[in-house]
């Protein structure tokens, strides 16, 4: 279960309008050890795309040390979707199972596909080390606001 | 410092500060930020002191000192994974010198996962 503070969620789905028709990604951040998400950093998308997403390398970079100094650790990743449903990509699956993305990273997505938000989170099954693409390695867990 | 001004009578071998994986007897020690999947393999450390006067030479005494990291970033022929990014105070390597990239005292290099979806 992933539990996420209202403000950052309300940064999430306004960054996800700002951007659309392009994908906004952003990373999310909280008490080290905890599922627990109290700040959201918006990245720019350097792919600048509807379709895929591609977290500036600075941007991130920033987020991190800003993330750092105020004593969070980077626990996830947010991005759209603007023409599907909140569920992983092939693509989505591929990344997240890349050796330096941490394989206890949140992956929150938002879709727009349906004019009002509609936003999911997934995290890596324990077992998925070998997964191949397109069987299940990632599940979706339950996502709950929190003041 | 007067303390470093050093004749040859005071000593009768150079003085060798470092490594021995870096030839030059001066070089340069940086600070090197870690993305997160790769600090429990640096005991836990978020950054680490390395000392290098390329980003090459950086990564071999960073690998030198924590051997798991090496598999993660470099390929078999010794160059930089695509999935890895690497900063020289905010300029990605790739747009400068790339592995050759020179690095100053005082500079902050930074390894970061390259994440993109779709």
């Amino acid at each position: 279960m992933l539990r996420m503070a209202r403000q950052a969620w309300l940064e999430m789905l306004a960054e996800s309008w700002r951007t659309y028709p392009e994908e906004a990604c952003g990373l999310v951040a909280g008490p080290t050890g905890a599922n627990h998400v109290t700040r959201f950093f918006p990245v720019r998308n350097a792919a600048k795309s509807s379709r895929v997403f591609e977290l500036d390398g600075m941007g991130f970079m920033k987020a991190e040390r800003t993330a750092d100094d105020a004593g969070l650790e980077v626990i996830g990743v947010m991005h759209s979707h603007t023409h599907t449903a909140a569920y992983p990509s092939p693509t989505d699956l591929a990344e997240a199972m890349k050796p330096l993305v941490p394989p206890s990273w949140h992956w929150v997505i938002v879709s727009l596909a349906w004019g009002f938000p509609e936003v999911r989170s997934f995290a890596l099954e324990p077992s998925s080390d070998h997964f191949e693409l397109g069987v299940s390695g990632i599940a979706e867990e339950r996502l709950l606001l929190v003041n | 410092m007067s303390e470093l001004t050093v004749t040859e009578s005071t000593f009768s071998e150079p003085a060798t500060v470092g490594t021995d994986s870096v030839p030059s007897a001066v070089q340069n020690i940086v600070t090197v930020r870690l993305p997160t999947v790769l600090r429990p393999q640096a005991g836990g450390q978020a950054s680490v002191e390395v000392g290098g006067s390329t980003v090459r030479e950086l990564l071999a005494n960073l690998v030198a000192a924590h051997p798991g990291i090496g598999v993660n970033i470099l390929d078999e022929g010794g160059e930089l994974r695509k999935f890895v990014n690497i900063y020289v105070d905010d300029e990605d390597v790739r747009f400068l010198d790339k592995l050759d990239t020179q690095v100053d005292p005082g500079v902050e290099v930074a390894i970061l996962p390259a994440v993109a979806g779709g």
